[in-house]
């Protein structure tokens, strides 16, 4: 069924009845062209794109719990390209391309909303660094400016502007950036992927890879064994542990990184705003909440949850930013498990089994990847090499020395 | 995490105290090799479980200790002096 003003209307007329779920609920067939693990935002989408634009139809998309129940549904939901490196910047863009047409791609509202987003910065130093990543951005046609404190000021009155330690001297916006309804992405992506004849089996978790002379022949699962030609992994957070089925140690460790929600508010930041000189940032969801996070807890975690000290942190690093905050209670907080890569940048590539695919590592960077991430993937499934845009996303260029290692930082996972 | 870090030379004390480093790993010989050194920089087991790890009793006695917690539930099994594990591996 294809959603419409017109089909609320009609479906309204006959009392909502005559709605259908959005995608079916098969029984797994003995076998399959190409099998993802991991129904997420990124699995979903790579079954999407290979299907509508790689013609591979006969897939399934195999996920441990329900769709949308791991980290698609617990980031804060924010879409922006303003990367720095041209190993990254350029599938960052592909990627808010796709999302800038999405919503008429799939006929399906996922909310985007490009209000901006936009990084302050507190110093001179910091306003170079800034200049820089501006005109990198530029130089690969993406959208940059550099506000000064005047314009900040016009957007974000409510800042503290003169804060005595960090005072807030401009920032740099991509106005094209905002941010999306997160499981809308999830469900939509499903209901595109459903429609054109892939098989999304949920409550079915892989427990083991059967290999037969070097190549994998399928996966064992709750629901029994599935074969298949190609099988392809999106399990951001639980990388290493589906890795570990085929021998693999990864460059990856596992964090829990978290986030939080405010009660409802009237109408009070129309903006993503990030702090620069503590870890911060927040924008308003539709809803009238504040959405805001700030740094990883540190330590390696596949708990979904997090500790208080790394709360107190993230609303003091806020409050620092808008003193206005001091007064707003907080709903909820969650944590979700990331992939932590070595160099901070993502991986989608082949692996030493021939048919065996990656897509691992993507850091705090998820969800706003998740449309680029799903259609390189998808490229690299079915034509065996890597779309240009991620052809530095390769898992030996720890072991080459070619890291993309945007904050140059080196091999410390809990910093990137 | 846990909200109490069992400090061998301190006792029970807050997480807040203490700094996080990572993976508790041995260090290989200076000529061990490219692919031990690539081990030990780049790759990892990423448990789901029992973990090692490094964390600095920053605002306490500023000594380093290997903690041993669960990377599932977040238990702390115990913590000893960095020294400690040194002298017992030799």
């Amino acid at each position: 069924m294809r959603y419409s003003a017109f089909s609320i209307l009609l479906n309204g007329l006959r009392g909502n009845t005559a709605w259908k779920p959005a995608w079916r609920a098969p029984k797994p067939k003995p076998h399959y062209d190409v099998i993802i693990v991991g129904g997420g935002g990124h699995g979903l989408a790579t079954a999407y794109y290979l299907a509508k634009e790689f013609g591979i139809r006969n897939v399934a998309v195999l996920e441990k719990a329900y769709i949308g129940s791991g980290n698609v549904g617990r980031n804060t939901t924010i879409i922006r390209s303003n990367y720095l490196l041209p190993a990254n910047n350029p599938f960052y863009e592909l990627s808010l391309k796709l999302w800038e047409g999405l919503e008429q791609d799939l006929n399906f509202n996922a909310m985007i909303s490009q209000r901006g987003v936009l990084n302050l910065f507190h110093s001179d130093a910091q306003r170079d660094a800034y200049m820089r990543r501006g005109n990198a951005m530029r130089l690969h046609g993406v959208d940059a400016d550099l506000l000064d404190r005047t314009k900040v000021r016009q957007m974000l009155p409510f800042l503290d502007f003169e804060n005595a330690r960090f005072p807030i001297h401009g920032g740099l916006i991509q106005r094209r950036g905002g941010t999306a309804r997160h499981d809308g992405v999830a469900w939509g992506y499903a209901r595109g992927a459903d429609s054109m004849g892939v098989d999304i089996i949920q409550e079915c978790e892989v427990t083991a890879i059967r290999r037969e002379n070097g190549k994998v022949t399928g996966v064992e699962t709750s629901k029994g064994f599935i074969g298949c030609s190609k099988l392809a992994v999106a399990v951001a957070g639980n990388s290493s542990q589906v890795a570990a089925m085929a021998d693999m140690r990864l460059p990856i460790e596992s964090h829990v990184l978290q986030a939080f929600v405010s009660e409802g508010l009237k109408p009070f930041i129309d903006c993503v705003v990030t702090f620069g000189a503590g870890h911060f940032y927040v924008s308003q969801s539709d809803k009238g909440g504040l959405v805001f996070g700030g740094d990883m807890d540190g330590y390696n975690s596949y708990a979904q949850r997090g500790n208080l000290s790394t709360v107190e942190h993230v609303i003091e690093a806020g409050k620092a930013m808008i003193p206005a905050l001091s007064r707003v209670r907080v709903l909820r907080s969650w944590g979700g498990i990331v992939d932590m890569s070595m160099d901070g940048t993502p991986i989608i590539d082949r692996t030493h089994i021939d048919n065996l695919y990656l897509n691992a590592g993507w850091c705090y960077g998820g969800f706003k990847a998740t449309p680029g991430s799903g259609f390189c993937f998808a490229h690299l499934i079915a034509r065996n090499e890597p779309h240009a845009v991620t052809r530095e996303m390769r898992l030996d260029r720890f072991e080459r020395g070619y890291l993309v290692d945007e904050k140059g930082q080196g091999a410390q996972p809990n910093l990137h | 995490m846990a909200s109490l870090i069992p400090c061998p030379h301190c006792g029970q004390r807050p997480r807040e105290e203490f700094t996080v480093k990572g993976a508790a790993l041995v260090r290989p010989a200076a000529d061990a090799g490219r692919n031990a050194w690539l081990d030990y920089v780049y790759l990892r087991d990423n448990p789901r479980g029992r973990y090692d790890e490094h964390w600095h009793h920053t605002s306490g006695c500023r000594r380093w200790l290997v903690v041993t917690r669960d990377t599932a539930t977040h238990e702390i099994e115990g913590a000893r002096d960095t020294a400690a594990r040194t002298e017992t591996v030799e």
